[in-house]
């Protein structure tokens, strides 16, 4: 049976099962986010209230430091070995194929930092409250981390200086999902409401999952001119 | 109808580097006369004419570059954006050269309009920088700016930097409002210390005439500049070209 998104199944399914060959790629992200995580307090001191004030900041940024580890990968190996270009080729929409690609890059990248932010929450001090809302921030953000990052990814394929360069594109563009994640965590911990925080958050991934595919594929199809 | 035709005949007419090329040499001596004559009378306005503020003392004449400043960083983005999409749409070199050639300029007008509010922080405010939603934004202005002179810097096919360069471009222009107000609300919801710029007492006229002569001022400083920086590209893409020889064998040839 083949429906409309066979394709975008298809490429999820490859980009997961080359992850699983290759462990150790998503599990240097992970480990560079615990470490990040874990350099804050003794940069700044063991201070629990001030750390408690600065966690949700420090996970945020922490999470979005880690995503953009992964990204340069995220196209280079099928543009080295020229996947890349037959997937151009195929029958099948580009877009669909590379947002079936963010997606994978997401479960890979985004997904196990949900999960394990809560962990990191705990040395924090973090109550049940704030950590169950930390995850739900998370799980809107990061999938907008992976799709805006695919852009610049795409931009800088097979580009000098591709992965520092990456980072210079990618992160001002993080900015509002930064202080939109961020911030309702924090709002919540100081008994402000945090529900417009996660509408905007919900409207952001919205927006991006809507056009960064498309952007994606333009910026691909250039670069594979 | 003809009068559209003819417009866009004369677009397409310019729209060729060959063409564009003496015309701009033709104008950017218009534009440099335009940006002395408004600079002058402007900074004349804000230096001599325009009264002393009677909370800020003659310190906020720095106003009169800081405002301006700011204006063009944000102006000149949409238009590199513009040019830059015309560019990847109509496929018109010319139309990417000219977002390559604002880029700088932009850059300029977002360092200037930092540095210069910072100085005047300074004595207001008794800091170089507050975490202000304006000031914030400015800044990652800036960084957009950097992130597109560096990526179109760094890919060396110059069509392919072209491209790439205006879907970046693009892609920051949808996100520039996105941006400006979720730093807006953010600043509202820390209720910073920051001091509200937006509750300005009312301008006394003269100053207002001041600043609006130097962002004219700006305005036909950054054209001219940017016609200048076109013009070198344009030589350095089409140094290949006949039209190209024979024109620089000519200069040559005055020259000696």
């Amino acid at each position: 049976m083949t429906t409309a998104i066979t394709p975008l199944l298809g490429a999820v399914r490859r980009d997961l099962l080359i992850a699983v060959r290759r462990k150790s790629e998503v599990l240097t992200a992970l480990f560079f986010f615990v470490i990040v995580v874990s350099l804050f307090p003794l940069g700044i001191g063991p201070e629990p209230l001030l750390l408690k004030k600065i966690a949700p900041g420090i996970l945020w940024v922490a999470a979005l430091l880690a995503t953009l580890l992964g990204l340069p990968r995220l196209f280079a190996g099928d543009h080295a070995d020229g996947t890349l270009e037959q997937m151009a080729l195929s029958p099948s929409s580009l877009s669909l194929l590379v947002a079936g690609k963010i997606f994978a890059h997401w479960l890979l990248c985004g997904l196990p930092l949900v999960v394990l932010a809560p962990i990191l929450g705990l040395q924090f001090d973090l109550d049940a409250d704030a950590l169950s809302l930390l995850v739900v921030t998370l799980l809107l953000g990061t999938p907008v981390l992976s799709l805006v990052g695919a852009i610049g990814a795409a931009l800088t394929l097979g580009v000098r200086g591709g992965g520092v360069l990456l980072a210079l594109l990618i992160l001002p563009l993080y900015i509002p999902v930064l202080i939109f994640g961020a911030g309702a965590v924090e709002a919540q911990i100081s008994g402000l409401a945090a529900e417009g925080h996660l509408s905007l958050l919900a409207a952001l991934l919205a927006l991006a999952a809507f056009f960064a595919p498309w952007a994606t594929t333009a910026a691909l199809r250039i670069a594979l001119e | 109808m003809t009068t559209t035709n003819r417009l866009s005949q004369i677009f397409y007419h310019y729209a060729s580097p060959a063409t564009f090329y003496p015309l701009a040499g033709k104008m950017i001596p218009v534009f440099v006369v335009l940006a002395a004559l408004f600079g002058i009378a402007g900074l004349w306005i804000g230096l001599f004419v325009a009264p002393t503020d009677f909370q800020q003392g003659e310190g906020y004449r720095i106003i009169f570059v800081h405002v301006p400043s700011s204006w063009m960083s944000m102006f000149i983005y949409c238009v590199m954006a513009l040019w830059a999409g015309i560019g990847l749409t109509m496929n018109t070199r010319l139309s990417s050269m000219m977002a390559q050639a604002l880029a700088p300029t932009g850059a300029l007008m977002a360092a200037l309009s930092l540095i210069t509010g910072a100085l005047w922080g300074k004595p207001m405010w008794g800091t170089w920088w507050v975490w202000d939603a304006r000031l914030t934004s400015e800044l990652i202005l800036f960084f957009l700016y950097i992130g597109f002179i560096a990526l179109q810097a760094s890919i060396d096919d110059p069509r392919r930097a072209d491209k790439a360069g205006a879907i970046l471009a693009l892609v920051g222009v949808v996100n520039i409002p996105i941006i400006y107000f979720s730093v807006t609300w953010w600043n509202t919801l820390h209720q910073g210390a920051s001091v509200s710029l937006t509750k300005a007492p009312a301008m006394a006229q003269t100053m207002l005439w001041g600043m609006l002569l130097m962002a004219l001022c700006f305005w036909m400083y950054s054209i001219a500049v940017a016609l200048i920086r076109v013009r070198a590209i344009i030589l350095e893409r089409e140094r290949h070209t006949e039209w190209v020889k024979q024109l620089l064998a000519g200069e040559k040839h005055a020259g000696a």
